[in-house]
């Protein structure tokens, strides 16, 4: 999937718009996905996953930090997050498909903080980008 | 109402199967579409029956099933797009209403519609 130029803009009018908050999300990001897809957990054994714990929403910073930075270099996603392409390829390894889950969980978080912002048309960029985001991190897998 | 419209503009390629029903060519054209409006509102008045009935859900959507898979020839990954689709929209409309713990059940129940109307497949 190949980001249109109206793709990048609405990406980045979407976390031009959380700003700040992002951090919040990432956390609420991987509650949610915890909750919904509970086969996610298994990557996190060493991991208090209680409501509120201070490890997810110290993982979740990252997660958002990652976005974010995808987002700044929309140009180049692959560049931007190459080391993280590395990780996930040689240490985390985490299936594919959770990915996409962690993705439709971002998007009820944008979704439910932000009703007006979420068109169908940016619903659609911001699900283009977070494809983008998975593809790349998983792109050395193989 | 508006899942099946969102459906559409977010996965473009779900267009497939609604050749006739015209203008489909932008989404303000698709938000506005009347025939997609009036299949939108069967679609979600249909989900409503499973909420109805979720005791049963198989049940509910036996002839909806054989429909989608002998006469529709849809493929049921559709069916999970649009369940994902719901539950943003549902997102959306209750905010922070929608918990966690809500997320999961309505993710869980999309999930059986889904798995109900691939059933039949053959």
């Amino acid at each position: 999937m190949v980001l249109s130029p109206q793709d990048k803009t609405n990406v980045k009018a979407v976390f031009g718009k959380i700003g700040g908050q992002a951090e919040a999300y990432g956390g609420e990001t991987l509650e949610r996905m915890f909750a919904t897809y509970p086969q996610t957990k298994t990557y996190f054994p060493h991991f208090d996953l209680a409501k509120g714990s201070a490890q997810v929403k110290g993982h979740g910073k990252k997660v958002a930090a990652a976005l974010v930075e995808a987002a700044n270099n929309i140009d180049d996603i692959a560049g931007a997050l190459s080391k993280l392409s590395d990780l996930h390829a040689q240490k985390l390894r985490v299936d594919p498909v959770n990915f996409k889950l962690l993705g439709q969980c971002f998007l009820v978080v944008v979704a439910s903080h932000n009703p007006s912002l979420l068109t169908p048309e940016v619903h659609a960029s911001l699900d283009k980008f977070l494809c983008a985001v998975g593809t790349v991190l998983t792109a050395k897998y193989r | 109402a508006v899942s099946l419209p969102r459906l559409l503009i977010v996965y473009p390629w779900t267009q497939r199967f609604f050749d006739n029903f015209g203008n489909l060519s932008s989404p303000t054209a698709i938000i506005g579409n009347p025939k997609v409006r009036a299949h939108g509102k069967k679609v979600l008045t249909s989900f409503g029956e499973a909420v109805k009935n979720l005791d049963n859900i198989k049940g509910t959507y036996s002839k909806l099933s054989e429909l989608h898979c002998e006469k529709l020839h849809v493929d049921p990954e559709n069916f999970r797009l649009l369940g994902d689709i719901l539950v943003i929209v549902l997102a959306s409309h209750f905010g922070r209403d929608f918990t966690p713990a809500c997320q999961f059940a309505w993710q869980k129940l999309v999930g059986v519609v889904a798995h109900a109307l691939a059933r039949k497949y053959h």
